[in-house]
């Protein structure tokens, strides 16, 4: 599709008609205001059919229907329960606020508010459509993680305010969590750096763009590297998102609700919007890295605008990132971090030679580039069975005697 | 190992995903008030008084307020005081009926003891489970009148249980009667019979 | 209380490769953390006081109670029928082997003879309850373990099914109040053998799914294997029961053992566990489930006809002779047995139960010590209680 056209130009279009009636000094202003108004919205609204969403994967994987009561109120339209977020909502909102006498109160009220405003900072730097990004920052990249680790003092501002004892653990969980888990994190981003050789991620997603023979998309992903180096973004950034298996900062079963014990009412509200933010944030960002941004997967369905790409796109990782909550039990504390330091930031660190590799071999051609292919997989595979044995030695399924 | 067991995991829940769309063994809620189980013809709740008749319940109770129910009880929810006078019962003999026959139900654990014990079919288990009341003292105090169900009922919710118990009365009252045409026969043939029973 | 009376002998049986005097003050202090009886993964009204070491439990004191209901009590003072129902609601899941256990005790203090087809719809009744209790155990321990609920509502899912079929033959869900002395209170009609017989025929295939998807699982095995493990000699020692005394190796089934009922009709086998770690309880749950479909699926092959009640039992006026008598019976928790001692009267004179969840869970401290609040919330789940129980 032209990159010029009314679909794909329409959301610039609409701001610069609305923007023109200011005079000019202020346009520029009114125009950012717009922009951030437009990402909150566009993300809120995602939060509350998200929620429903999640709530009817979760279900569905559970051979139950879901949440499906609750439509259109004072009919009986219930529209597959399309209004249960606005029902929690007011729910939320109408519940007593309680802070607990002994909490600190300024911290207790701050940590919800500071959890969400660093969530929404984080949207910042993603380019949502080809002319779709609220800031173009050269180091994108960088003020991305840089605002996403704040999010991890938030959660222990919380734990540590509450002056609960489970809420204290959780606190510590989470900052080991965090320093774990950024590391992998940032590693895995590198090589993607390094070969797009900029820190823009407006650059990085044109980087993705052309076409393997005229067809395929040649997105990071589809190379060894970026395969390995999209597991480890996932399996971080469920990590950092605080999701199953990751969850442990409020692992239920454990904690109760770990930092979220002691919040009731619209600041637990915040809570959890704040995660979603995060966690739709780092989805985002994992498209834009790994999955080719906006761009097509096919070259014949470039005309589809941009913007529903990246929708699509972050919308199938939400999902995986529910798919996986639906399945996998949480790991211990311990297993947490051995698997980030003795597994993933090795392997990281290891994808990081292959991109080297990668990038160095750029210019082979002909049958060697098959080569190329076998050598960079072969890289990664030795490392991660010689790494994942370690990492599990001793576990194995058992065979069981029977008595005689 | 090596992740198998994950993603073997992940196969499962995707294939129950889908699964839940369009496989019934696989979706088995059923949405309650807009549809309901059928409740298994021995489903028991709390007990209820069985009278013959639906016009008149109070006068065709089965129960003659022998208080083996009260007594048996685990949980003590009966209580019964007998009548001063005597009414006839199913089988045409006089007996006594229970002048306050109250069961509480907030205190019954629905263990059909009460039933079992009954020599006279009188009390059965009810199959109504919304009971749900805004008052729970009083409330959920059953008397006598709101116990009583007639026969007819008891059909419709244990019918095969029923049609034994009938069957089973059926032949008693039969013996009764014989037994009593043969008494009155006896009595006949007697040279100076004394004031005739009240009819039956 | 009875843990930590027995917790030094313990500790140095058990590894305790992490644990450190309580009184230590070079550490830096400890965390003192009331789990309980209000927690989302104590199975009821049960509290956990741990002392906590960062996260490592240095000092564990189980304290139960909270559902106490003065149920051997009550059945000093009720008939020996009117402690039936009452029994249903000590291990609420289980209240067939809990009716069967007593009725057993009553069978044997009155010298009771029961009819054959009653003793295989025992067999049938006891195994379907063994197959409902460890298929929940396997949920709730994977719920303990952090799955968003998955397991759990597919382990719910077949156990609705058995439900049913409890609820078709005795009118109750979970409260079944099914057995007497002498017999069971209903025969089963053909539609409910053919029902619990396709039940039984497709439980294997459930088993295989949901071993599938959790039983290889990584994360599982790393949280399970290795945690909690028991001793035999400890376990022995302490009295512990059923699938958590097998799981450490100990070939100890009542089933094979006394051959109570018709059990020594059916060919099945015991399976035994090498580590007693929570791994191994689980596993042996569900190789236990394996067996039980087997017994299950051969009484329905040779199911007598004939009546379900003993024509000379008494259920009105029932005294038994002075005397007393133990009746036992494998339940799914392990050994659940009672007691009773009868003077002659309507009323049993000493009523005393065996729980096997009470009895298990004594161990609790020496299994935690050294581990984390993640692992004892597992621990305490493959222990398998019922507050109901526990507390009685």
């Amino acid at each position: 599709m032209n990159a010029d056209s009314i679909l794909e130009r329409g959301p610039l279009l609409v701001r610069d008609w609305l923007v023109s009636f200011l005079p000019e000094p202020a346009r520029w202003l009114a125009g950012s205001l717009l922009a951030i108004t437009a990402v909150i919205v566009a993300f809120a609204s995602l939060f509350a059919l998200l929620t429903l969403i999640e709530r009817k994967v979760l279900a569905r994987v559970q051979n139950r229907p879901g949440p499906n009561r609750v439509g259109i109120p004072l009919t009986k339209i219930r529209l597959f329960g399309l209004g249960q977020p606005l029902a929690d909502g007011i729910k939320m909102l109408t519940k007593e606020d309680i802070v607990p006498r002994s909490a600190d109160r300024v911290l207790h009220f701050l940590a919800p508010v500071a959890l969400l405003a660093f969530a929404i900072l984080t949207f910042a730097v993603i380019p949502f459509g080809r002319h779709l990004v609220p800031v173009e920052l050269e180091a994108g990249v960088l003020y991305f993680f840089a605002a996403g680790a704040a999010t991890e003092l938030a959660v222990f501002m919380a734990g540590w305010a509450s002056r609960n004892k489970y809420s204290l653990l959780a606190a510590m969980r989470a900052l080991a969590q965090l320093i774990s888990y950024e590391l992998p994190l940032l590693l895995s981003v590198v090589p993607v750096v390094m070969l797009a050789g900029t820190l823009s991620t407006t650059g990085i997603v044109e980087r993705q763009g052309g076409w393997t023979f005229g067809l395929l998309p040649q997105w990071h992903v589809f190379t060894p590297w970026g395969a390995a180096g999209f597991a480890i973004f996932f399996v971080a950034a469920l990590a950092e998102s605080n999701r199953s298996p990751f969850d442990l900062p409020e692992a239920e079963s454990e904690l109760i609700a770990g930092h979220l014990t002691e919040y009731s009412g619209f600041k637990y509200a915040l809570f959890f919007m704040a995660e979603y933010f995060g966690m739709c944030a780092l989805c985002g960002m994992g498209v834009t890295l790994f999955l080719g941004g906006w761009q097509a997967p096919l070259s014949f369905l470039a005309f589809i605008p941009s913007y529903i790409w990246f929708g699509a796109k972050l919308m199938t990782l939400l999902l995986a990132f529910m798919w996986v909550r639906a399945t996998l039990p949480r790991l211990r504390i311990d297993q947490l971090t051995r698997l980030a330091w003795k597994f993933l930031v090795p392997l990281a660190l290891v994808n990081l030679g292959v991109a080297a590799f990668w990038s160095l071999s750029a210019d082979w051609t002909g049958a060697v580039r098959l080569t190329r292919w076998l050598i960079a997989a072969m890289l990664l595979a030795g490392p991660f069975v010689l790494l994942g044995r370690k990492l599990t030695a001793g576990l194995a399924p058992r065979i069981y005697r029977y008595a005689t | 190992m090596l992740g198998s067991g994950l993603l073997s995991g992940l196969a499962v829940t995707a294939k129950n995903l889908v699964g839940s769309f369009h496989d019934p063994a696989r979706l088995t809620t059923v949405e309650y008030p807009e549809q309901q189980a059928k409740l298994p013809e021995a489903y028991r709740n709390f007990p209820f008084l069985v009278s013959e008749n639906a016009t008149d319940p109070m006068g065709t109770l089965r129960c003659v307020a022998c208080q083996i129910c009260e007594k048996e009880c685990p949980p003590q929810c009966i209580y019964i005081e007998k009548s001063k006078d005597k009414k006839p019962d199913a089988t045409g003999k006089l007996q006594l009926y229970p002048a306050i026959f109250d069961i509480d139900t907030s205190v019954c654990m629905s263990c059909q003891i009460c039933v079992e014990v009954c020599p006279f079919e009188a009390i059965k288990m009810d199959q109504v489970f919304a009971i749900a009341t805004t008052d729970r003292f009083d409330a959920l105090l059953l008397k006598r009148e709101q116990l009583a169900k007639p026969n007819a009922y008891y059909h419709t919710i244990h019918p095969t249980e029923a049609a034994e118990v009938d069957a089973r009365l059926a032949t008693e009252r039969k013996a009764a009667a014989e037994k009593a045409a043969a008494a009155a026969a006896a009595k006949a043939a007697a040279p100076k019979p004394p004031a005739p029973p009240p009819a039956a | 209380m009875i843990a930590s009376d027995i917790s030094p002998l313990a500790s140095r049986l058990s590894s305790g490769a992490h644990t450190r005097a309580v009184t230590d003050p070079f550490h830096g202090d400890l965390l003192e953390v009331s789990m309980g009886p209000h927690h989302p993964s104590t199975h009821g009204v049960f509290r956990m006081q741990v002392t906590l070491d960062g996260e490592t439990i240095v000092k564990l004191k189980p304290v139960f109670g909270y559902l106490h209901r003065n149920h051997e009590k009550l059945g000093e003072s009720t008939s020996y029928l009117g402690s039936m129902p009452y029994t249903d609601r000590l291990d609420y899941l289980n209240s067939m082997t809990n009716n069967w256990a007593y009725a057993l005790a009553v069978e044997q203090l009155a010298g009771q003879p029961v009819p054959e087809r009653a003793e295989y719809l025992r067999v049938i009744l006891a195994e379907l309850t063994r197959l409902l209790n460890h298929t929940c155990l396997a949920g709730f321990l994977l719920q303990d373990c952090g799955c968003s609920g998955t397991p759990l509502m597919y382990a719910f899912r077949e156990r609705e099914k058995i439900l049913d079929l409890f609820e078709a033959l005795s009118g109750s869900r979970m409260m079944c109040n099914f057995q007497r002395f002498g017999g069971c209170r209903t025969d089963a009609s053909p539609e409910w053998l053919a029902a619990a017989k396709q039940l039984t025929d497709g439980y294997g295939a459930f088993l295989d799914e949901y071993e599938r998807l959790i039983t290889g699982n990584e994360i599982l095995m790393a949280r399970t294997q290795g945690v909690g493990a028991l001793k035999p000699d400890l376990a022995i020692s302490a009295g512990i029961t059923g699938p958590m005394l097998r799981a450490t190796g100990v070939d100890y089934d009542l089933r094979k053992v006394d051959g109570y009922g018709f059990y020594p009709r059916f060919e099945f086998r015991v399976p035994l566990g090498d580590h007693g770690d929570t791994y191994d309880r689980y596993m042996i749950r569900v190789l236990e489930m394996r067996e039980s479909i087997k017994i299950i699926q051969q009484a329905f092959a040779t199911l007598p006809a004939g009546p379900v009640m003993d024509p000379k039992a008494k259920l009105r006026g029932f005294r038994p002779k002075p005397g007393e008598a133990y009746g036992r019976i494998e339940g799914p928790r392990g050994e659940i047995g009672f007691y009773l001692v009868s003077d002659g009267t309507p009323n049993p004179y000493r009523y005393r139960v065996r729980p096997p969840s009470f009895v298990n869970l004594t161990l609790l401290e020496d299994l935690c010590l050294g581990h984390t609040v993640a692992d004892a919330v597992i621990i305490l789940g493959s222990i398998d209680i019922v507050l109901g129980e526990v507390d009685r």
